[in-house]
């Protein structure tokens, strides 16, 4: 037991109560439905820029070199230009491997005593479900805009069939899945977020630096993953109705059909919660890894002069300046000058 | 505090791509709008006289909208497994299990009434890989 997780537990519940309880008692659609995602929407979009802002007033006075191969140098010593680029080419580069790979995490190791002695253990879970989690996350995003666009566009018709190219069918006298056909990405989506908390409470070191802000998003996502995965393989929502009432938000024109589940408001009010805690939270890394310092700059300092932006104005006293004052008393007590009068 | 925003444009053209994503959706149905004319409705099935003769369908509407694909992949999973073919419904009346013979004898209509929720929604069963739309008109076709 520990506070930081039964705390977003207990709080994830709640919400999902709320909004179930919300809807089938009280009949609160609109609410849950219209108002929230319209505002949850609104501070997603100006949190998440405000956010961006204030960190582009942040001056980063140097470049953090922090990289893992050598550095342009001599010319007969070969540089790793990804690893430790000079050029703008080589940051993008990196930058997309990061980005669309997670490089750094793929360094990621495992410190033990083992036998006395600390060693490094080679350690690719998390980045393995790392990846899966990130990239399941936006296929499913991705083919969610079938809700949202009439017609489909063809990337989504396209992904829609990648995703369900495994035709897995479960059929028994308790559970029927299989029609409509198993995305993966959704499934894959709820072990890997699943995976991702399990992490943090098996390994003591996690454990003990986790906080409740990293197990909220991680239950939000999990209720999200799971009331989706609820309506599409086993409550079995009207997809046409929930259509219609999407579409009614995208073209501003929302009303409330009859007859879809409340599973459906759920899910609605946990995606809403999740977009209007984005921008307070650590979620923003969605935004922050493009302006991570030690992978977005150029290792070019031996090259090009980067002055710190908040340097107080100090005079300087320059050599050539220095010699033009004492040029007459150098010469005469001896001393080497660059330039003779 | 410094009032000087740092790689002003570089930061400044990623919020910009930011708010076009943010924006797609929206933007894409009033383009949709412009480029086919007619503002998004949802799908208007038509039925056919019989379907409309025959006033209810196995199971009731709300429970056919949401839950058809199920009951078909029941049907399919008893007949070709338990070789049985005949389906009760709650109001006891017995029907064939057959999505040629007993759905597509009502609805004879695929495109009009299968497709039309399909397409809204995205949707591509696969029991077009094995069945024909209209098997009644097609043996019509072939005794002519």
């Amino acid at each position: 037991m520990n506070k930081n997780y039964m705390f977003s537990l207990v709080a994830v519940i709640f919400l999902f109560l709320i909004a179930y309880v919300g809807v089938e008692a009280a009949g609160l659609q609109w609410l849950f439905g219209i108002a929230i995602p319209y505002v949850a929407t609104i501070i997603f979009v100006v949190g998440f820029i405000s956010r961006v802002m204030k960190w582009a007033y942040s001056p980063v006075p140097f470049r953090i070199p922090s990289t893992c191969g050598q550095q342009a140098s001599l010319p007969w010593i070969r540089q790793a230009t990804i690893d430790n680029p000079s050029t703008n080419g080589g940051v993008i580069v990196r930058m997309a491997l990061e980005i669309l790979l997670f490089r750094s995490l793929f360094r990621n190791m495992r410190f033990e005593l083992k036998e006395g002695k600390f060693s490094y253990i080679w350690e690719k879970w998390l980045w393995l479900f790392a990846l899966a989690f990130h990239w399941s996350f936006l296929v499913v995003l991705v083919r969610h805009l079938r809700f949202f666009t009439e017609p489909v566009p063809f990337f989504v018709r396209y992904l829609e069939f990648l995703d369900s190219v495994f035709r897995v069918e479960v059929l028994n006298e308790v559970v029927q899945v299989g029609l409509p056909g198993v995305f993966v990405s959704g499934i894959v989506l709820l072990a890997a977020v699943i995976f991702l908390f399990l992490r943090r409470i098996f390994i003591t070191q996690v454990k003990y630096i986790s906080l409740a802000s990293d197990y909220f998003p991680l239950f939000l996502i999990m209720a999200i993953a799971f009331s989706g995965i609820m309506m599409r393989y086993f409550v079995k929502v009207d997809i046409v109705g929930v259509k219609e009432f999407t579409m009614g938000l995208v073209t501003f024109s929302p009303s409330v059909p009859e007859g879809i589940g409340s599973v459906f408001y759920v899910h609605v009010f946990l995606v809403s919660l999740l977009l209007a805690y984005f921008p307070f939270s650590k979620l923003m890394h969605l935004g922050g890894i493009f302006l991570s310092p030690t992978r977005n700059l150029a290792n070019n300092s031996r090259a090009q002069r980067h002055v710190n932006p908040w340097n107080y104005p100090v005079h300087v006293h320059t050599y050539e300046e220095y010699e033009d004052e004492f040029r007459e008393k150098m010469i005469e007590a001896g001393l080497p000058v660059e330039k003779e009068s | 505090m410094n009032k000087r925003m740092y790689d002003k444009g570089k930061i400044l053209s990623g919020l910009v791509i930011f708010v076009l994503i943010m924006a797609f959706p929206f933007g894409y149905n009033i383009i949709a709008k412009i480029v086919t004319g007619k503002a998004v409705a949802a799908p208007e099935l038509i039925l056919t006289e019989k379907a409309k003769a025959e006033k209810e369908c196995v199971m009731s509407k709300t429970d056919m909208k949401s839950g058809h694909m199920q009951l078909l992949d029941e049907w399919r999973d008893h007949v070709v497994r338990n070789a049985d073919r005949v389906y009760v419904n709650s109001k006891g009346k017995a029907f064939d299990m057959s999505l040629s013979n007993t759905c597509l004898d009502c609805h004879s209509n695929k495109a009009e009434f299968c497709d039309r929720c399909h397409n809204y929604a995205s949707v591509s069963p696969y029991c077009w890989d094995c069945h024909i739309d209209n098997p009644k008109e097609e043996a019509k076709e072939a005794t002519e």
